[in-house]
């Protein structure tokens, strides 16, 4: 009786299945749209119209194949970095060093780029790329490893570790990678080697393309293997997965590799697909808007992609928002910290629609000091 | 029989409703001055949700709270106190570092301006202690009392608030066989002055011993109410589960053989450093159950840690199957085939947000057939929990619906489930059957006595002395982190088991009681 209960039709499993993605979206959409509505006050209090503000903020990330291409080329680290958190996420890790990671891969991307001549591409490029990831895995695990053997919680350290990437960066920029070319005074490398560029692949830059890839890997890793199932065992309940066999410092350790290699490996793209080499300045906020992702996206790694696509939508037509309406293209800046206020405080968002909590693995924002 | 006394409390017609589910429908109880009302329930049968309603935590959707007559709108707990109706929770709500006085006015603090003058409240606190026999120093510190006295620190607690009806939430639950008794016998002097009780309970001998009156909810309803002289045992075990069960478990004799696992010597700390094994050493036969009995807290917990691998084993050594596993991984003795069915089944033996199907195999995913490489085979996993779910009778929806959707007794099948199909040689059962309705006892009980039968070691803790002498074929008393006395199960009594549990020496047991001669009320022996 209990067999035949739970063999349901495979079109009714579809079906509920259908009805659970659509509850999840409830809550980002509605903060979505929530949040632009409060933006719509704000830019008539500033004395603009919000439909033309919108309307150009639209155009300008969609209107043309070339703002399409920028709405691209912003969400293709975005998309890196989001899974980085949302990934950290699954294991009950909160890695707001997104940012830190993202800037070692982006440097060191960079160095791998000028530094060697002569490669052909198919070489080059990935060695770059990797290069990058690697250094992005290695900062993370600093942190991962302090969480997993002194208890140091990740919040704390992954926010000095942003501290100490911003520096380190700006040094090897300003010191001894920097671009020693006549007449060069601003702190950056040299220009990357042709070879180690993306290219575009039938129109499309490389560098979305694995991005999209990318989402589909850590889905499958999360959901189709068993290191995802022990960090999602861990993130949900840490003495239950000790019971179980599993490592929890190990796996802590292994999150934090992972999601700072995603982190690595999108400021490698953005160097070697969008800015040709380091620059310090170029890659600021990319972490912290990949949290405003991660949680748009309720951690699903495929939701990931939408949720960057709108928030690189918004940073390509803001300053054609600006240019048309007079707006401050800073207002976005507002709109994306309301996104990520409304998705972090979720309940403000179902008591305004009566929804119910709904069931199903939770986001914890961040664990108890010390645990 | 004189006229009937005056009804104090009572509640006509209580309905409440939570999303999903109806917790109290058309309740109606009436509490006699000087009377105990034992209320008897599964968990989740509705009884503690009627009880806060009494005490001002809920509100009902329908009925009405009568007290001494007068019907009355209970706004919070301070409200229920100032009507006279104080409640001891099943957990303490006391200072541990707060003397018995201070926690006492803790929140009627007596003094002058911003000063405390305690003396006031000690006077109080001495009287009555000694009217109602409670035998409490007002200047102790509550860290160093028993769980027994910390407990008539609660009772005091709501009679120096004026409180002349009490209920007591599970009071039994945190207390030895002796301790029980000396818990009725201060009910019984509370009574006898005027108070009443309601005694919440699932305890059937305990519910015959004290009350005046039974009553009896299941699922929300009251299904009958009846008095200790024309009920049974089996008759209010049957009232509660709604079909015949039971009661004692069948097992043939056990054919201990070869033992599987040796401890020898085992040191354990607790989480504060404090050494709570104190050298331990056992055996555990194939085909046998060894039950530890003691009271809760007295390195059991631990101990059951230290052999599965998830605390660390101070000194000693732990061997299973010969093979000497001391501070060897989990992942490593769990493949020794050892089974566990952990103690807190919600934070250690489940992932809540988990699939039943997930939860099934939450010890075993990463072997075949569930696991090829690092890649999951869903299918396998969904096959395994079809054959578990029907075998081992888990009422469950669907092997995807997640586990916290499950009833107290269907979660924990799931965990007998998964670790019973792993056929190993030892299970270490800790609580297994803790807060879950009968049915599921009796069937898990079964299941463990199947699996001596089959010839694993089976090392069974549990706070439940019926448990552990309904089960096991040798029990272990555990006192103060060391084994008291390992007894024969078909020779142990439970006063022997009662005393050894309190910390009696075995060659005295039978003889004088350590405990000041104070006389032990014979629990058999009530009857009104």
């Amino acid at each position: 009786m209990k067999r035949a209960e739970s063999q349901s039709s495979p079109q009714a499993d579809r079906l509920a299945s259908v009805r659970s993605l659509l509850r999840a979206m409830i809550v980002p959409v509605a903060s979505v749209v929530v949040a632009l509505a409060i933006g719509a006050v704000i830019i008539v209090v500033s004395g603009a119209n919000p439909l033309v503000a919108y309307s150009a903020l639209f155009e300008g990330g969609l209107g043309s194949s070339r703002a399409i291409g920028r709405t691209l080329e912003k969400a293709t680290p975005l998309i890196f970095g989001g899974l980085a958190v949302a990934l950290a996420f699954k294991c009950g890790l909160f890695n707001i060093g997104a940012q830190g990671q993202l800037l070692l891969g982006a440097v060191f991307a960079a160095f791998i780029g000028f530094s060697l001549q002569g490669l052909p591409a198919v070489v080059h490029v990935p060695l770059a790329l990797l290069a990058g990831a690697i250094m992005g895995a290695a900062w993370a695990a600093i942190a991962g490893s302090l969480k997993a053997f002194t208890g140091a919680h990740e919040v704390i350290t992954t926010i000095m570790l942003n501290f100490v990437a911003f520096n380190l960066t700006d040094w090897l920029a300003n010191g001894p990678w920097k671009d020693r070319s006549p007449g060069n005074i601003v702190a950056r490398t040299p220009a990357v080697a042709p070879e180690a560029r993306l290219p575009d692949i039938a129109g499309v830059p490389l560098g979305i393309l694995l991005a999209v890839l990318a989402a589909f890997a850590v889905w499958w890793l999360i959901w189709r293997t068993t290191i995802g199932f022990e960090l999602r065992t861990v993130g949900q309940n840490a003495s239950a997965a000790k019971y179980a066999g599993i490592s929890v410092r190990r796996m802590m350790v292994l999150a934090m590799v992972i999601s700072g290699f995603l982190a690595g490996l999108g400021g490698a793209i953005e160097t070697l697909g969008v800015v040709g080499r380091f620059q310090p300045g170029f890659n600021v906020g990319l972490g912290f808007q990949a949290i405003t992702i991660a949680l748009l996206a309720r951690t699903n790694p495929i939701a990931v992609i939408p949720a960057s696509l709108l928030i690189g939508l918004m940073q390509a037509g803001a300053g054609r928002m600006q240019f048309n309406s007079g707006v401050a293209s800073e207002i976005i800046d507002v709109i994306q910290a309301l996104i990520l206020f409304f998705v972090a405080a979720e309940s403000i968002i179902r008591w305004v629609l009566r929804l119910r909590a709904e069931e199903g693995e939770r986001v914890t924002l961040s664990s108890g000091w010390g645990s | 029989m004189i006229a009937e006394p005056e009804i104090v409390l009572e509640a006509r017609n209580i309905t409440k409703r939570f999303p999903g589910v109806v917790a109290n429908e058309h309740v109606s109880l009436t509490l006699r001055r000087g009377e105990v009302l034992a209320l008897l329930g599964e968990n989740g049968a509705g009884k503690t949700t009627l009880m806060n309603i009494l005490y001002g935590l809920y509100h009902q959707d329908e009925g009405e709270v009568l007290i001494r007559g007068e019907p009355v709108r209970i706004g919070g707990p301070s409200d229920a106190i100032r009507r006279g109706v104080g409640m001891v929770h099943q957990h303490f709500m006391l200072v541990p570092v707060f003397t018995v006085a201070e926690n006492i006015i803790l929140g009627a603090e007596t003094g002058r301006g911003p000063f405390l003058d305690l003396n006031v409240a000690r006077q109080r606190i001495r009287e009555l202690s000694q009217r109602y026999r409670l035998d409490v120093d007002p200047d102790a510190y509550v860290k160093d009392l028993s769980v027994g006295q910390q407990q008539r620190v609660e009772i005091i607690k709501a009679l120096y608030r004026n409180a002349d009806i009490l209920i007591l939430d599970e009071p039994t639950a945190v207390l030895t066989p002796q301790e029980t008794e000396e818990l009725f016998a201060i009910i019984r002097s509370l009574t006898a002055q005027g108070a009443s009780v309601i005694f919440i309970s699932h305890k059937l001998k305990e519910v015959l011993a004290i009350a005046d009156r039974i009553m009896v909810l299941r699922r929300g309803r009251v299904v009958g109410e009846t008095t200790p002289r024309e009920a049974t045992e089996r008759s209010l075990a049957e009232m509660m589960v709604g079909r015949s069960v039971m009661l004692e478990v069948e097992k043939g004799e056990a054919h201990p053989a070869a033992p599987v696992l040796v401890l020898d010597q085992v040191t354990v700390l607790d989480d504060r450093g404090q050494q709570v094994v104190n050298g331990v050493s056992l055996e555990v036969h194939a085909g046998e159950i060894l039950g530890i009995a003691g009271v809760q807290g007295n390195g059991q917990t631990e101990l059951v840690e230290a052999i599965t691998g998830l605390r660390p084993v101070r000194s000693g050594r732990v061997l299973i199957n010969g093979r000497d596993v001391t501070n060897a991984s989990p992942r490593r003795i769990s493949e020794t085939g050892c089974a566990h069915v952990p103690e807190d089944r919600q934070e250690d033996g489940l992932v809540l947000t988990y699939s039943v199907a997930d939860n099934l195999v939450l010890n075993t995913y990463y072997a075949p057939p569930f696991a090829h490489g690092i890649v999951r085979d869903d299918r396998a996993i969904l096959e395994h929990a079809n054959l578990l779910i029907e075998k081992y009778d888990v009422r469950t929806p669907s092997p995807l619906t997640l586990v916290s959707a499950l009833s107290g007794g269907n979660k924990q099948k799931v965990i007998i489930a998964r670790e019973l199909s792993r056929k190993g040689r030892l299970l270490i059962a800790a609580q297994p059957t803790r807060g879950i309705d009968v049915g599921s006892i009796e069937f898990i009980h079964q299941q463990i006595v199947a699996e001596r039968d089959r010839g694993a070691a089976v090392l069974l803790v549990s706070a439940e002395l019926d448990e552990i002498m309904a089960l096991s074929d040798r029990i272990a008393v555990m006192y103060h982190g060391r084994i008291a006395a390992t007894l024969p199960a078909a020779s142990a009594t439970r006063e022997e088991l009662g005393l050894l549990m309190a910390g009696a020496q075995p060659l005295n047991a039978a003889g004088e009681s350590p405990m000041d001669g104070r006389a032990p009320v014979n629990v058999q022996q009530r009857g009104i």
